[in-house]
């Protein structure tokens, strides 16, 4: 069996794993359908009249699904940490199998985490008076794209899962990088209104080109008083978005495959 | 069929194997005795591919753990001190997932996953989640997942540490008649006791080195299998006592008084015959005792013997105190 296979294979048993547990503990799931929420309602009606009301709603909700799919790379780190502590690692780590499975069965699942994210945030947003109105292909490649996002972010999670080797640590790393990096983005705001050095972060920010992306692909235009932002990286968002995931994960994923191979539990 | 040679492996300043080499036969069931710390995880970690040796080789089933780790994890079953399996997977799930990350496919997985169930007596709680099994079910189901290929070796980390009398004498039992079964089999423990009931050869070790090696048979000979205790009325008898255990026992009594003259222990090869001759004769000669016991020596009494000094590390726990602590 080649190498490429086996590690197909025996991914999909640990994602497959991985979903049972989901299944048994849903409770797992609450931050990730409840933080969304929380978000659109927050930004939406606390910071939204500020912001230009309903078109800054419409505007809000490609933000958000870039900003909770970030977040979710934390359940990642959270989850991986929690398997690699288990005394289930030393049977994965003495069976015969792809040495890339734990992980990317683990990134795997976690779409599935993501998906739901995804879901629950467009439902607030269609409450809300956010409305797709591009056609259905632009709106699956909105989706597909989101996701590829959230894969990317996971290998990340993965990183910081391998790097900390306490359920501890990981929760706390993987949590305070992603204020800064969010929020320093288009994701909520015009990043023109922002001060220059950190206009120029934002500008190439991998959000901020996955939110304008989105909001391209569902037919979102800004509120009328948002200047909208010009240069390579927001003319061509949709592909610079998606060479950024590419990106992360071609440096993310050899990271956490030879952090895994090199672990040696005491 | 698994063969060390020269192992090394240090952690800092700590050199968790200082040189181990070991030669084990097809078919065997070898013991690894030793308390902890002694290496016998970072032995086991070395042979199961978790772990690379600073120095040395390790060969298992042919294949060495160095150059051909993946030969290696597909010769080995892997049964680890803490029963390794997925508690929020129910026992059946466990056994499919580990047969499936086997290379099985999904139909040849559930049919072993059925059979080693039934073999295991896990059928009744093959769909319940194994975080709620007893700990002897856990171990048990945590043997079957290293069967589950029916792999030429089998190696077993502490198989009975933290289990209850009675899941230990269950798990004993699925060692001898499941696990045994041709395959070669490396048990590491720290009970004496267990090692003896099980393995066909044991090594000692202590500080990752090997002190001694042999059958069962072998070492309770070199090591005065039993011990005899005797608590005296009077200090008085302890001369006349004495000379009662060297002549029934001789020179393997080495008995030992302790400061107040009136508790006495000595090695009896023998057992139960000579308490029962040293009574006989203390009896005879009129000395009384108001306390006298024999007992399987521990592995303090193993270490006190071959090294002259208690094990580096105290186990000090006996399989009963263990119990005491429960699971």
């Amino acid at each position: 069996m080649s190498t490429l296979v086996s590690a197909a294979r025996d991914s999909s048993v640990i994602a497959w794993r991985n979903l049972l547990t989901v299944r048994r503990t849903p409770g797992a799931l609450v931050t990730g359908v409840v933080q969304p929420v929380i978000f659109v309602f927050l930004l939406a009606f606390v910071f939204g009249g500020s912001l230009g009301g309903g078109p800054y709603r419409e505007f809000l909700i490609g933000g958000i699904l870039a900003q909770t799919l970030t977040f979710n790379s934390s359940f990642t780190a959270v989850y991986l940490a929690k398997d690699l502590q288990l005394g289930l690692i030393d049977r994965f780590r003495s069976l015969p199998m792809s040495r890339v499975a734990v992980i990317l069965g683990r990134t795997s699942s976690d779409l599935v985490t993501s998906l739901i994210s995804v879901a629950v945030t467009m439902i607030c947003g269609l409450l809300i008076g956010w409305r797709i109105t591009e056609g259905f292909g632009s709106a699956l490649l909105g989706i597909t794209l989101l996701l590829l996002f959230s894969f990317a972010m996971s290998w990340i999670g993965a990183v910081i899962a391998l790097t900390a080797r306490s359920v501890e640590v990981a929760q706390s790393l993987g949590l305070i990088w992603l204020f800064p990096v969010t929020f320093i983005s288009g994701a909520f705001v015009s990043i023109d209104t922002l001060p220059g050095p950190l206009q120029a972060i934002a500008a190439w920010n991998p959000i901020t080109a996955v939110a304008t992306s989105v909001r391209e692909l569902f037919g979102n235009a800004p509120p009328a008083g948002f200047i909208t932002s010009t240069g390579w990286a927001a003319d061509n968002a949709v592909i610079y978005a998606i060479l950024s995931c590419i990106a992360v994960i071609a440096v993310f994923s050899p990271i956490a495959v030879s952090q895994y191979r090199r672990i040696s539990r005491r | 069929m698994i063969r060390l040679e020269n192992l090394r492996k240090n952690y800092g300043a700590f050199r968790a194997l200082d040189g181990i080499s070991l030669d084990i036969e097809e078919g065997q069931i070898f013991g690894l005795l030793g308390p902890n710390g002694a290496g016998k995880t970072t032995t086991v970690k070395v042979l199961s591919t978790l772990i690379r040796p600073d120095s040395g080789t390790a060969l298992v089933a042919g294949h060495s753990v160095l150059t051909d780790p993946t030969a290696v994890r597909r010769s080995i079953g892997l049964s680890g001190q803490y029963a390794a399996v997925d508690e929020k997977l129910t026992g059946y799930e466990n056994l499919v997932m580990v047969a499936r990350l086997y290379g099985m496919t999904r139909r040849e997985s559930v049919a072993r996953a059925r059979e080693l169930l039934a073999e295991f007596g896990l059928s009744d709680v093959a769909g319940k989640r194994a975080g709620a099994y007893s700990g002897g079910m856990r171990r048990r189901l945590d043997l079957a997942s290293a069967l589950v290929v029916r792999p030429p070796v089998v190696i077993l980390d502490e198989p009975t540490t933290g289990l209850d009398p009675r899941a230990r004498l269950d798990t004993w039992e699925v060692i001898t008649t499941l696990v045994r079964a041709g395959t070669t089999v490396l048990l590491t423990t720290q009970y004496l006791e267990e090692a003896d009931q099980l393995a066909d050869r044991i090594a000692v070790i202590d500080s990752g080195q090997v002190i001694a090696e042999g059958t069962s048979t072998d070492l309770k000979g070199r090591l005065g299998a039993e011990r005899i205790t005797l608590t005296l009325t009077h200090r008085d008898s302890l001369e006349g006592t004495l000379r009662i255990l060297d002549r029934i026992i001789g020179e393997p009594a080495r008995p030992q008084a302790d400061s107040s003259g009136l508790r006495i222990t000595a090695s009896a090869p023998l057992g139960q015959r000579d308490l029962l001759q040293v009574l006989a004769d203390l009896d005879e000669e009129g000395h009384s005792v108001t306390e006298a016991a024999l007992c399987r020596p521990t592995l303090d009494d193993v270490f006190l013997d071959l090294t002259g000094q208690p094990a580096s590390a105290r186990p000090s726990q006996t399989p009963a105190d263990t119990a005491e602590v429960g699971v």
